[in-house]
């Protein structure tokens, strides 16, 4: 399913994108740019697990224990 | 005595009275005191997988590694946030596997998957290995931060056989109920005091956190972002994904795996945990404070760089809150471990390989006997290992992260993968993890032919992708012979 393509985004904001981040200026909340850019990817986690809990079939209300299998 | 060491003293006392009532109104058979009755709700099971993160390693080490290296403890973060999105899909169907077949460990686990005790015995061996290291460091960090919040009154020898004492017991009354009640008071207080410390600190001796970090460039510039050698970018995004892949591998978190009720619970907390980690990032800043104000501490001293921070800023009192809460992240990382190592040993090497009929009676009884076995060997690893511990720790994560392959497979609807293939590709991966880490090799000295950039690639890869490639061989070697085993088995 499609919305599970989502979690794929963090694996390529952190794996792939520090490379291209990794300098100190300019600081964000306080933060050298390249530990912004991670959390960043770390609350964006929480956000799109979120959503795809959401869109998510098996945890919709009386499916409860059986996971659709894909 | 001291106002601190009143604190720390409260403070051990109430988290062993709660381990013990924690017992109260469960009788304990082997699947209460290793696995909670598999009744746990959101909360616990959330504090349990929380536990991981916060370990003495973390509050010691976290702030150690930013006051000694900088840039590269960033990674502390980005491994447990991919861990977490991973465990969404990994850990419903090995919940439900385990409730199934009434597994209570993670040999137990490979022993059900792949039909084969021996295989259980392998990982049993394996887990153990890696166990024995982690918890010794758990009672090194221990001993360090009672003799230090203590200003030298309680020596760590000592520190460590009391707090050894006091996991001993209360995880032999009440197993790994006593480590989840225990979690609720550590995490509710390391989570004020690193909050407070990584606020605090930084607008104290710098006026703010930008400050502090501009204050950090100019002193030493590089110091805050990934180096080009060593532990440059590729060091960064190997170690990442292996560590994130060997996450859910240590058997204590995989075991805290089957305490859920039901397994709605670990696809809420793969929402909230990414959040939880970040926590982290205030470990950090204390350690980036440190880095400029109490300069000047070198090798194993660098973990010691939060408490000399506070020790220079804060009266004894709170000097004392401090040191408890850090008393709390070894003592329940601690007893998790020691839960789990005595059930391995009990379960399934005992049960595995010397006795395969013992009842679940003698299985729990023979746990609790091993806990204070483990304790002790722990206790005198920790006062005697002298370096080797380091090196067998370092192995540990590596270790377990080779048992990530067998655990995949043998999710899939059809596991394709046999008992054979499994154990030849995690001795495999353990034997080149030995190896490398013994004669400290590195992929450059492996592969000098290799650019630059791909010489700081972790060296756990070449062991995990050697396991893969046996793995996947002997798994289609042995096929036919597994298939008329299979069909023998269901015409009995």
């Amino acid at each position: 399913m499609s919305f599970r393509l989502l979690a794929v985004l963090p694996f390529i904001g952190i794996l792939l994108g520090v490379p291209f981040v990794n300098r100190v200026e300019p600081l964000v909340l306080g933060m050298p740019f390249v530990l912004a850019w991670i959390v960043m990817w770390v609350v964006l986690s929480s956000v799109i697990m979120g959503l795809v809990y959401r869109f998510d079939p098996a945890n919709r209300q009386g499916s409860s224990g059986e996971e659709v299998r894909s | 005595m001291s106002s601190a060491l009143a604190i720390i003293a409260a403070v051990t006392l109430f988290a062993l009275y709660l381990g013990i009532r924690a017992r109260h109104g469960h009788d304990m058979s082997l699947e209460q005191w290793t696995v909670g009755g598999r009744s746990f709700g959101t909360a616990f099971v959330f504090l349990l997988m929380a536990g991981e993160i916060y370990t003495t390693f973390t509050f010691l080490g976290g702030s150690g590694f930013a006051y000694g290296k900088g840039a590269p403890v960033y990674y502390i973060l980005a491994y447990g946030t991919l861990a977490y999105i991973l465990s969404y899909w990994m850990l419903p169907p090995v919940w439900r596997f385990a409730k199934t077949h009434r597994v209570v460990s993670q040999p137990h686990f490979f022993t059900r998957k792949y039909e084969s005790a021996s295989l259980g015995v392998l990982v049993a061996v394996v887990d153990v290995a890696a166990l024995i290291p982690y918890l010794v460091l758990q009672l090194k960090g221990l001993g360090i931060i009672v003799s230090t919040a203590s200003y030298g009154a309680i020596p760590s020898s000592a520190a460590i056989w009391i707090g050894a004492a006091v996991v001993t017991i209360y995880v032999t009354v009440s197993g790994v109920r006593g480590s989840a009640w225990n979690s609720v008071v550590k995490d509710l207080l390391i989570l004020g005091i690193v909050l407070f410390l990584g606020i605090y600190l930084p607008i104290h001796y710098y006026g703010g956190l930008g400050q502090m970090f501009h204050a950090i460039d100019a002193a030493r510039p590089g110091f805050l972002t990934f180096p080009e050698k060593g532990s440059s970018v590729t060091w960064f995004q190997s170690t990442v994904l292996l560590t994130a892949l060997g996450f859910f591998m240590w058997p204590h978190t995989f075991g805290s795996v089957f305490t859920a009720k039901d397994e709605r619970i670990f696809r809420r907390n793969a929402i909230v945990l990414p959040l939880y980690q970040l926590i982290l990032l205030f470990v950090f800043f204390v350690g980036f404070a440190a880095a400029l104000k109490v300069p000047g501490l070198k090798g194993g001293d660098i973990d010691l760089s939060l408490f000399k921070l506070s020790l220079a800023t804060f009266d004894p009192w709170f000097v004392g809150v401090i040191g408890a809460a850090g008393v709390l992240t070894a003592l329940v990382p601690g007893s998790m471990i020691l839960t789990t190592a005595s059930t391995l040993l009990a379960n399934d090497i005992y049960r595995g390989l010397v006795k395969r009929d013992a009842s679940d009676e003698t299985v729990a009884r023979l746990a609790r006997f091993f806990v204070p076995v483990v304790a002790v060997v722990a206790v005198l690893f920790t006062l005697h290992g002298g370096e080797t511990i380091v090196a067998l720790l370092l192995m540990g994560y590596s270790f377990v992260t080779q048992l990530f392959p067998a655990v995949i497979c043998s999710l899939a609807p059809r596991n394709r993968a046999t008992r054979q293939g499994a154990s030849c590709g995690i001795v495999v991966g353990v034997a080149v993890v030995a190896a490398t880490t013994l004669f400290k090799l590195s992929v450059g000295q492996l592969m000098p032919f290799l650019p630059d950039a791909l010489k700081d690639v972790n060296i756990g890869f070449i062991a995990l992708a050697l396991n893969v490639v046996v793995f996947v061989v002997v798994s289609a070697l042995t096929q036919p012979q597994a298939r008329a085993e299979q069909s023998r088995v269901h015409t009995h």
